[in-house]
């Protein structure tokens, strides 16, 4: 099968706009006679959800939390992009894609990216409209800030709070449609397979996570918003439940996995603390903007305060090293994630690292804490030589800024960030990697539609900061909206999909065969024991960076811890109650397979690109080693009965507009 | 440190419950206590016994899906945390915990430790949004300036996580801290203005048809409170509701 990714013709700019004039529309009327299932309610399912229903169609939406408002979107804490140009700063919609390309380091698609950047600016009117409180200024307007890897504040935020308020506002739009009855919601259950009649998707099986019953549910299409596969990783900064399930089952079923190795690896993070840990905790990017990265200057300083016998307090400006100037001394702390993640692991390896296991670097308040004291002061006619004021009235700066990130880092390490500097380490976090879709965000199933960060499609291989929580929206409230009309315009006269056909009864059987298997096996492990072994491999032989060898190794070693997973986990409970073992086990049954995918795509690929670093692929300065000439594609993976068997399709990338050039943030 | 839990075990909704002792050993100050759960866990699994049930996700404070009743206190004796933000450090060596689910007529327990809080769900879709189209084609955002008291006001407001705590800890198992939470954050900005009267009026009303109880200002629920939602929005919330009310 051939990949036709749809991108229509004509110059960029006018793509999209083109393309909404000649689509095939649905009349109001027969809008209420199509029906659309949409997995997840975050960010991307929930905008679109509440859209879809808002234009008359029937949605009926699934998540696995208790309700809408707990989606795994609720996290995000940075801000979200726009091309507003409120600053006055040069901001463009033309800006805005080439930065995003640019950091994607030419793995994205260009036209969905432009689309992206186009529809941006709506979607922070459409958030105020809304009721969505977003920062302000005093004079009343919208305040911004800047981010990792641009140069322009385009960044929109509400405290560190950005993705709650974002994703409340969704679901505020959706309980609109709830309580009109346009959206029938099913919270606290998973899909656990696509149904497919005469090549088309047309429903999903379901595990009601109450009662454990197994239900069929049809639809004209499938939209499958169920976020990121990071929690292959056992350890990331996503939520516990986040996984790989909708996205693995449809790719089992005929969807084209895209690019599963693009991993984004955050670069300030909580570092590891012990063998308990459960999950990472992520200290926004936005630290960064005040914030000064740095580890000591000389080995015995980084040694004597791993054992204790210093304090980072302790070391004088000359004693330390801000790697990350001193390397790229244009951005500075600013650098793409990619880029700061490597320097900081850089260093630890390289025996700089400052906490116990001598994995984490510091990130510095003290001199914003100064900077910003000593301006207040002037403000407010204060004596600016007095450092104990100074210091006073730039930590409630600090504190108005950062507050809330200032208080996670103190509960959890137990050390107050305003007077020693925070520990960070970089961390799993966020998959650009994904079912692969066309234009319109359908996948290779007809009927099947992926968005927000479950799809491949707008980042490449790396992903600039606040720019997730904008694809979400757009892919929601605005590109959905008008892509799935044009695909379900033929379906009008189809009428109600009836859950007695034969593939649903197959479909169905095949989910409770596996839950009846995991059921009834006498095994001896948990099912986190298998899910913590496959984040090992995954982290040392997948992780932040990667070699020929190590890959070879991870692909074999998880095909054998996938064996002994079925034949050795330990489900306890019944399949027909609230069984929290039972939902872990199919999720990692899923991420045993994608966890392989994903080194077999990394080891393919034989350059170094964004988020995928591979250790032979690198300039002698140690920077990231593109092939443009053999690896500018997107791999899709095409599903053949085992992952091993995966057949790979590549989609060009034709970069019209932008120019490739080696990224560089000197 | 060594502890002695005290777990809440109940099969389902039907079944009448209790209390369960459970010895454990090795946990590490560093820990959350829903890491401590964790390792209880792998430990009962390994035994052939069946694993405590409890909600969570984020794991860091802000979805509000951790619930627990920890020694008499919603999500424990840490002040301004959820459950999955405490630590072990906060207990000492040889303690005894009690661990329970939030109780409240309104949240009947699904199993063990979870329990299901749809009803504040039920209470937004009767009122918790403003009516606008989701077409994108609205006003420049900045047509609408807000001065940023109130905006940063609606902004703690909007802060609430949904968790429950203040009706678990209320005697009166009443729900408006969360509900005067959300009617702040739209009565405090222009564009929730429009719709105000009727908002107010059907959360409210949801609200008692829920089987929440009445509030007795006592001021528990601002104490538990993981978000240091205020008191002030139940003020304000009586305050729009009298006024709708009286144009009602
Ligand atoms: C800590 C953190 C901070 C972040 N900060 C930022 C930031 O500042 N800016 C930014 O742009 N991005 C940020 N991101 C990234 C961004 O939050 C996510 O990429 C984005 O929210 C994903 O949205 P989504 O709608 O695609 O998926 P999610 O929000 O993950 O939603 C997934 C939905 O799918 C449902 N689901 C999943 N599987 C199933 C199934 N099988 N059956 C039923 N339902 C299912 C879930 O219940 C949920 O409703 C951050 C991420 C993290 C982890
Ligand atoms: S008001 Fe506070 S305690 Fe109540 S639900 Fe909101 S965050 Fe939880
Ligand atoms: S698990 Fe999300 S708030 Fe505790």
């Amino acid at each position: 099968m051939a990949l036709d990714s749809k991108i229509p013709h004509g110059p960029i700019s006018d793509k999209w706009t083109d393309y909404k004039d000649h689509i095939n529309l649905v009349n109001p009327a027969n809008k209420r006679n199509l029906d659309i299932i949409i997995v997840g309610t975050g960010l991307a399912g929930g905008s679109a959800a509440a859209t879809l229903a808002e234009q008359g169609y029937n949605v009926k939406a699934f998540c696995f939390q208790d309700s809408p408002r707990r989606a795994h979107s609720i996290a995000a804490q940075g801000g979200i992009n726009a091309a507003k140009n409120y600053k006055g700063d040069g901001d463009s919609v033309y800006r805005l894609f080439y930065d995003t390309v640019k950091g994607g380091d030419y793995r994205a698609r260009e036209a969905n990216v432009h689309r992206l950047a186009e529809v941006s600016a709506n979607i922070i009117d459409q958030c105020v409209a809304q009721g969505v409180p977003l920062a302000r200024e005093y004079g009343g307007l919208l305040d911004n800030r800047s981010f990792g890897g641009t140069l322009v504040s385009r960044t929109f935020y509400a405290q560190g709070q950005t993705g709650q308020q974002l994703l409340l506002g969704a679901y505020s739009a959706m309980n609109r449609q709830i309580g009109r009855g346009k959206i029938k919601m099913y919270n606290r259950h998973e899909m656990l397979d696509i149904v497919i009649v005469n090549g088309k998707a047309r429903g999903i099986i379901a595990r009601n996570l109450i009662t454990g019953e197994i239900e069929r549910h049809s639809a004209h299409a499938v939209v499958v918003g169920s976020g990121g596969y990071g929690n292959v990783f056992f350890l990331s900064t996503n939520a516990m439940g986040s996984n790989a399930t909708a996205a693995w089952k449809i790719h089992k079923k005929g969807a084209f996995f895209a690019n599963p190795c693009y991993t984004q690896i955050h670069p300030t993070c909580i570092p590891v603390s012990g063998d308990h840990q459960s999950k990472l905790t992520l200290m926004s990017e936005s630290l960064r903007n005040d914030g000064r990265i740095w580890v000591p200057a000389k080995q015995e300083d980084a040694k004597a305060i791993r054992e204790g016998k210093k304090k980072a307090t302790d070391l004088s400006e000359t004693e330390r090293d801000y790697f990350l100037e001193r390397r790229y001394p244009a951005f500075g702390n600013l650098v793409p994630r990619d880029v700061a993640s490597r320097a900081a692991k850089e260093r630890c390896d390289a025996g700089f690292g400052v906490n116990k296991t001598g994995e984490a670097v510091y990130l510095d308040f003290a001199a914003a804490i100064k900077r910003y004291g000593t301006e207040e002061a002037f403000v407010k006619g204060l004596d600016a030589n007095d450092a104990a004021l100074v210091t006073k009235l730039g930590a409630e700066i600090v504190k108005s800024k950062y507050g809330n990130l200032f208080q996670m880092y103190y509960k959890i390490v137990d050390e107050d960030p305003y007077t020693t500097p925070m520990m960070i380490y970089p961390a799993v976090h966020y998959t650009m990697g994904g079912t692969w879709v066309d234009y319109n965000l359908m996948t290779t199933i007809p009927g099947c539609f992926s968005i927000g960060e479950s799809n491949f499609s707008d980042h490449g291989a790396n992903r600039l900061g606040a720019s997730a929580l904008m694809q979400g929206l757009a892919d929601g409230y605005f590109v959905l909206p008008y892509t799935i009309g044009d695909y379900l315009a033929p379906d009008i006269k189809m009428g109600e999909i009836s859950t007695d056909l034969p593939e649903f009864v197959a479909a169905e059987k095949e989910v409770k065969d596996q839950i009846d298997r995991f059921i009834n096996n006498k095994g001896t492990h948990s099912v986190d024991y298998f899910h913590k072994k496959l984040g090992k491999i995954m982290w040392d032989k997948v992780g932040m960076a990667r070699n020929a060898k190590g890959l070879t190794e991870a692909i074999e070693e998880i095909a054998a811890l996938r064996e002994e997973f079925y034949k050795d986990v330990k489900v306890p409970g019944s399949a027909n109650e609230f069984n929290q073992e039972l939902e872990k086990a199919t999720r990692v049954a899923d991420f045993l397979e994608l966890g392989e995918l994903f080194a077999k795509d990394a080891l393919h690929r034989n350059e170094s690109c964004g988020g995928h670093f591979r250790e032979e692929y690198q300039t002698e300065e140690g920077e990231a080693l593109r092939d443009d000439e053999n690896f500018a594609y997107v791999a899709a993976w095409e599903y053949k009965g085992k992952p091993s068997d995966a057949v790979l399709h590549k989609e060009p990338l034709v970069y019209e507009n932008i120019k490739l050039v080696q990224r560089s943030y000197k | 440190m060594k502890l002695t839990l005290k777990i809440w075990r109940q099969k389902n909704a039907q079944d009448k419950g209790g209390i369960v002792d459970y010895p454990i050993d090795g946990i590490e100050p560093d820990m959350s206590f829903l890491e401590m759960l964790d390792v209880l866990n792998e430990q009962l699994i390994n035994k052939g016994e069946e694993p405590v049930a409890f909600d969570h996700d984020c794991r860091e404070g802000i979805c509000g899906m951790c619930s627990l009743f920890i020694n008499g206190e919603a999500h424990g004796p840490d002040r301004g945390v959820t459950t999955c933000q405490l630590h072990m450090r906060m207990f000492k060596d040889g303690d005894t915990i009690f661990i329970e689910p939030f109780r409240a007529k309104a949240f009947p327990v699904i199993k063990d430790l979870v329990v299901d809080r749809s009803s504040f769900d039920r209470i937004q879709h009767a009122g918790g949004f403003i009516s606008v189209n989701t077409s994108g084609n609205t006003i420049d955002a900045n047509t609408i300036p807000i001065n940023k008291h109130d905006a940063d006001k609606s902004f703690d407001a909007a802060a609430c996580i949904g968790c429950g705590a203040c009706v678990a800890t209320c005697k009166n198992s009443s729900a408006m801290l969360f509900v005067s939470a959300k009617v702040s954050q739209y009565a405090l900005l222009p564009q929730g203005k429009v719709e105000a009267v009727d908002r107010v009026l059907n959360m409210v009303h949801q609200m008692d048809l829920e089987g929440f109880g009445n509030c007795t200002n006592t001021g528990a629920c601002e104490v538990e409170c993981p978000k240091g939602i205020s008191l002030e929005n139940i003020a304000r919330m009586n305050r729009e509701y009298l006024s709708a009310s009286l144009k009602g």
